[in-house]
């Protein structure tokens, strides 16, 4: 076993885990934290998608052991009073349906946004290509990320 | 009766709350007291006898509660229902959720371990020898039927012949100036619900429950109570937040059955939950036919007859209802045109792969892409537009409500509608210039146009029509409407959500109906112990069956609460007037009580008119009389590039009358999430099986599920021809994009292609299959 100490939305947590614990697994079954789903073992699909240090990473591909020290933010730690501008993006414009992906969805168009505040539309396809989704065709999901875009650009002027 | 605004208004959704902060309540989230993990040991053989299990090193590993075999089972497990029997003769092998002597396709559970947690499960599984003594795999079904094929099972690899015939098939045929026979393929296609499958399973003295990842919690308790004799009244099934189905969950499991066996046996609770490459291997997959279609045609373009000779593979086994989906497809073949006489025949073919069942639009889309697809053929045949052959064989509104040769009365439609729209919003005369010029330039990308004119059957079912089809079961739905003393509203459905948005558009109808807030309204579903009645969700029947329930439940209410005003007012009931809201005096509306009055002075019960039961409550069961029919028009462009094969979408058009709409952004996001998944089949994915039968595509590595660079922005638009069969004239939406948008893709690749000497091209349409079908044509086969 081994320790590990980390801080996930905005809570310090200390275990001691198996090494080869994944992170996805840690945050689910030892922190508590379902908001972050699982829906694949390839790191295809993108549903476990958390912010690892202010960067998206699919917590299905790290360690927990890997997280040593880190600062996680899943979707639980998204809202702050009232929602992130995505949450309310993803409400507004029937981004999701059964809302499986979502969590990653909105984690990976966080980071998205941090790297790229005013995307084209073809920029948001591109940049979640690493979140898939069965429900919506993503039309609505580009729709949403580039509101919550337009929301902080809004708000940032 | 006043309609309030609530019908057509585009609300968002009640769900999203807990969707989008994820204080989700998916099946593995859930967590129980001495709860354990359950892992499957799957049969890594297509076909083989099992000659032996060794469980016994497994047992004795650190933290391992228990492993067992088929054996171990054998005499408690049953056998996993087919609940469509469609021919008094047909072949239903018995199906062991747990094998006990002989495996047949890769992926079918031959042992389990029961661990405290799941890394403790898997590595046990490891410690677990199976012997196996192979025999020899069966893929093709063309192979399996033919004289000496090793066999599947004892009885053979023919489960059944399900024919069908209407007019004189061989007159329409005979001396016919045009008659074109083609061979399509419908690849096998994996579902792949976002959130794989998930069971918790506990048992408090004689009481189980089952918290599932299902489309069908009502249907499942029945088949535990039927098939294991546990007493339906011991059983509660729970839904809970369900991640997508698309069919995959409308199925009765071998790993449900396992978990209920293996709480009783335990008296621990336990939960399963499966891997992405365990599901794709064994949850059931879908279409995966081959379709012989031969239709005969004047040269003006009228359509005479059409006779389809299928072989749908059953997969090794028959499950819930395998049998039935290309069944759903035989009344579909003649989709909206007229025809003489019309043949169909359907063989259930058995072979060593995961059993097919229920995939989004089931029998439907397999049916829509070869009629679209023949009809394209035909048209270059005849040297006509494809539209135009269309507009030649297509009812026209006038002429509804018609009786379609296959024998189902199309209520109302209009396809001279729905096409115009679709043709004006895509440029279809521009697009036809555009293609005439880089044809004619030999421009290396070409532009190819796809139509599809398609009707599908919704609203699953008249129980009367499933009842003649030899379906197990009927195709009602059940509603409850509570009034609360407050006023506010519990809507009980029987029909089962996962992501189709039923908390808000249920409530939607109920504030419309009983002219209550729409924020008073809570909608319960999912919990047989909550809902206790209910044939769930599939088959876009939710709202034109379930809908339709709750529709009834409110009429109920409605009426109980005039009796109750009546007697509060002391006036007589004649002489009261609903609008939503309020029952009022008629010619003095000052004199009235609101529904929350109403409710509240149920609740005290201290003056209520002699016999009245203190109750607002109200609960309605509602048989369809018929299916209901959305249809459209969905027109695509495509660039391909014939150097290299690649196929892009340029645009793509989707006109769908789905009848009413109670909300058009829930109607827009079916929509688009259908058409996604109907292009998917068309351009990217395909489950294969090697030349022994090992599934090649078992992660979402391999099996190419679209992701949003992949995919266009769809341009989509209604038109609105009421069902008249119900009465908030609905037709459902849930299948209507899949169903219609593989043939619009695959037909427009081949229309780009086809003066290139291209005639098909097999889906999916990759770069690799489009750029060896250019060769083929040029005679440069490689």
């Amino acid at each position: 076993m081994t320790k590990v100490s980390m801080t996930i939305d905005g809570v310090r947590y200390d275990d001691e885990v198996e090494p080869r614990m994944l992170l996805v697994h840690y945050l689910r079954d030892v922190a508590g934290r379902t908001g972050t789903p699982i829906g694949c073992d390839t790191s295809n699909c993108g549903a476990c998608t958390v912010l690892l240090n202010g960067l998206s990473a699919k917590s299905c591909s790290v360690l927990a052991v890997q997280a040593d020290d880190a600062e996680i933010t899943t979707i639980q730690g998204m809202a702050n009073g009232e929602w992130h501008p995505l949450q309310q993006a993803f409400h507004e414009e029937h981004a999701l349906q059964c809302g499986y992906c979502t969590p990653g969805m909105i984690m990976a168009a966080a980071d998205l946004l941090r790297d790229n505040p005013d995307p084209t539309e073809q920029e948001v396809r591109e940049g979640l290509e690493g979140n898939l989704c069965r429900c919506t065709g993503y039309q609505n999901i580009v729709r949403a990320v580039m509101r919550a875009a337009g929301a902080s650009q809004g708000a940032a002027s | 009766m006043t309609v309030t605004t609530e019908i057509g208004k585009p609300r968002a959704r009640k769900e999203d709350a807990r969707l989008v902060t994820g204080q989700t309540n998916w099946t593995d989230n859930i967590v129980l007291p001495g709860m354990v993990h359950v892992a499957y040991l799957r049969s890594p053989m297509a076909h083989a006898r099992i000659t032996s299990v060794d469980v016994s090193a497994a047992r004795g590993t650190s933290g391992v509660i228990a492993a067992f075999s088929g054996a171990d089972f054998a005499a408690e497990q049953g056998s996993l229902p087919c609940a469509w029997p469609v021919t008094p003769d047909i072949v239903i092998p018995a199906h062991p959720p747990m094998a006990t002597d002989e495996v047949r396709y890769v992926g079918e559970i031959v042992a389990c371990v029961v661990a405290r947690d799941r890394y403790a499960a898997a590595d046990a599984l490891e410690l677990i020898d199976v012997e196996y003594e192979p025999l020899p795999a069966v893929l093709d079904m063309e192979a399996a039927l033919a004289e000496g094929s090793p066999k599947v099972h004892e009885a053979g690899n023919k489960s059944f012949v399900w024919p069908f015939a209407q007019g004189d098939v061989d007159a329409a045929f005979r001396d016919a100036p045009v008659v074109i026979e083609r061979t399509y393929r419908q690849q096998r296609l994996i579902p792949c619900a976002m959130e794989p499958r998930a069971t918790v399973a506990a048992m408090v003295g004689d009481e189980i429950t089952l918290w599932t990842a299902t489309q069908i919690p009502h249907v499942l308790r029945f088949l535990i109570a039927a098939v294991l004799g546990i007493p339906e009244q011991n059983i509660r099934v729970i839904a809970p937040d369900v991640g997508g189905g698309f069919g995959s969950k409308l199925q009765v499991t071998a790993e449900e059955f396992l978990a209920v066996l293996l709480a009783r046996k335990l008296g621990r609770p336990v939960k399963w939950t499966e891997s992405r490459s365990e599901g794709n291997l064994a949850v059931h997959h879908g279409r995966d036919q081959l379709q012989r279609i031969k239709v005969a045609a004047d040269r003006d373009g009228r359509l005479r007859g059409l006779s389809v000779d299928l072989l749908a593979d059953m997969g090794a086994y028959l499950m819930l209802v395998t049998p039935g989906v290309p069944l759903l497809g035989a009344f579909m073949y003649p989709a909206i045109y007229k025809m003489d006489a019309y043949s169909f025949k359907c063989t259930g073919v058995f072979t060593t792969k995961m059993p097919t069942d229920a995939y989004r639009g089931a029998g439907r889309p397999e049916a829509t892409y070869a009629i679209e697809h023949v009809m394209d053929d035909l048209a270059a045949e005849l040297g006509m537009d494809p539209l135009e052959l269309r507009k030649r064989n297509w009812i026209t509104h006038e002429e509804f409500p018609f009786t379609s040769i296959a024998g189902l009365t199309y209520d109302s439609g209009n396809y001279e509608a729905a096409t115009a729209k679709a043709v004006e919003l895509f440029g279809y005369d521009d697009l036809r210039k555009e293609q005439a010029a880089r044809r004619e330039s030999g421009d290396p990308i070409q532009l190819g146009i796809g139509i599809s004119t398609f009707t599908e059957m919704c609203g699953l079912a008249p129980s009367r029509v499933l009842g003649s089809l030899a379906y197990g079961a009927g195709g009602w739905e059940h509603a409850a409407v509570r009034m609360l003393p407050t006023g506010k509203v519990e809507v009980v459905t029987g029909s089962s959500a996962h992501g189709q948005g039923h908390e808000t558009a249920w409530s939607q109808i109920v504030a419309d109906r009983l002219g209550v807030p729409f924020e008073d309204i809570r909608v319960l579903h999912g919990d047989t112990l909550v809902s206790p009645k209910g044939m769930d969700t599939y088959g876009s029947r939710s709202l034109t069956v379930g809908g339709i329930a709750v529709v009834g439940a409110c009429d109920k209410v409605i009426e109980k609460a005039k009796t109750i005003a009546a007697g509060l007012l002391e006036v007589s009931s004649d002489d009261l007037e609903w609008t939503p809201g309020r029952w009022s005096v008629r010619g003095d509306p000052e004199q009235g009580r609101s529904i929350a009055e109403i409710s509240l002075a149920t609740f005290a019960a201290h003056n209520l008119p002699d016999g009245v039961e203190p109750s607002l409550d109200s609960e309605s069961t509602y048989d369809p009389n018929n299916f209901s029919f959305p249809h459209g028009t969905h027109l695509c462009a495509v660039e391909v590039d014939t150097e290299t094969g690649q196929v892009k979408i340029r645009s793509y058009v989707a006109v769908d009358d789905v009848g009413v709409v109670v909300n058009p952004v829930i109607v827009e996001g079916q929509v688009h999430g259908g058409l996604a998944q109907g292009i998917a089949q068309a351009l990217y994915e395909e489950a294969a099986y090697d030349a022994d039968g090992n599934l090649l595509t078992t992660t979402l590595a391999d099996y190419l599920i679209p992701s949003a660079a992949d995919l266009p922005t769809f341009v989509t638009e209604r038109t609105e021809t009421p069902s008249t069969t119900n009465p908030l004239g609905v037709k459902g939406v849930g299948e209507a994009g899949t169903i219609a948008s593989t043939p619009a893709v695959v037909d427009a690749v081949i229309d780009a292609l086809r003066p290139l000497g291209v005639t098909d091209v097999q889906m999916p349409c990759t770069a690799e299959r489009v750029w060896r079908a250019i060769n083929e044509a040029k005679g440069d086969a490689r």
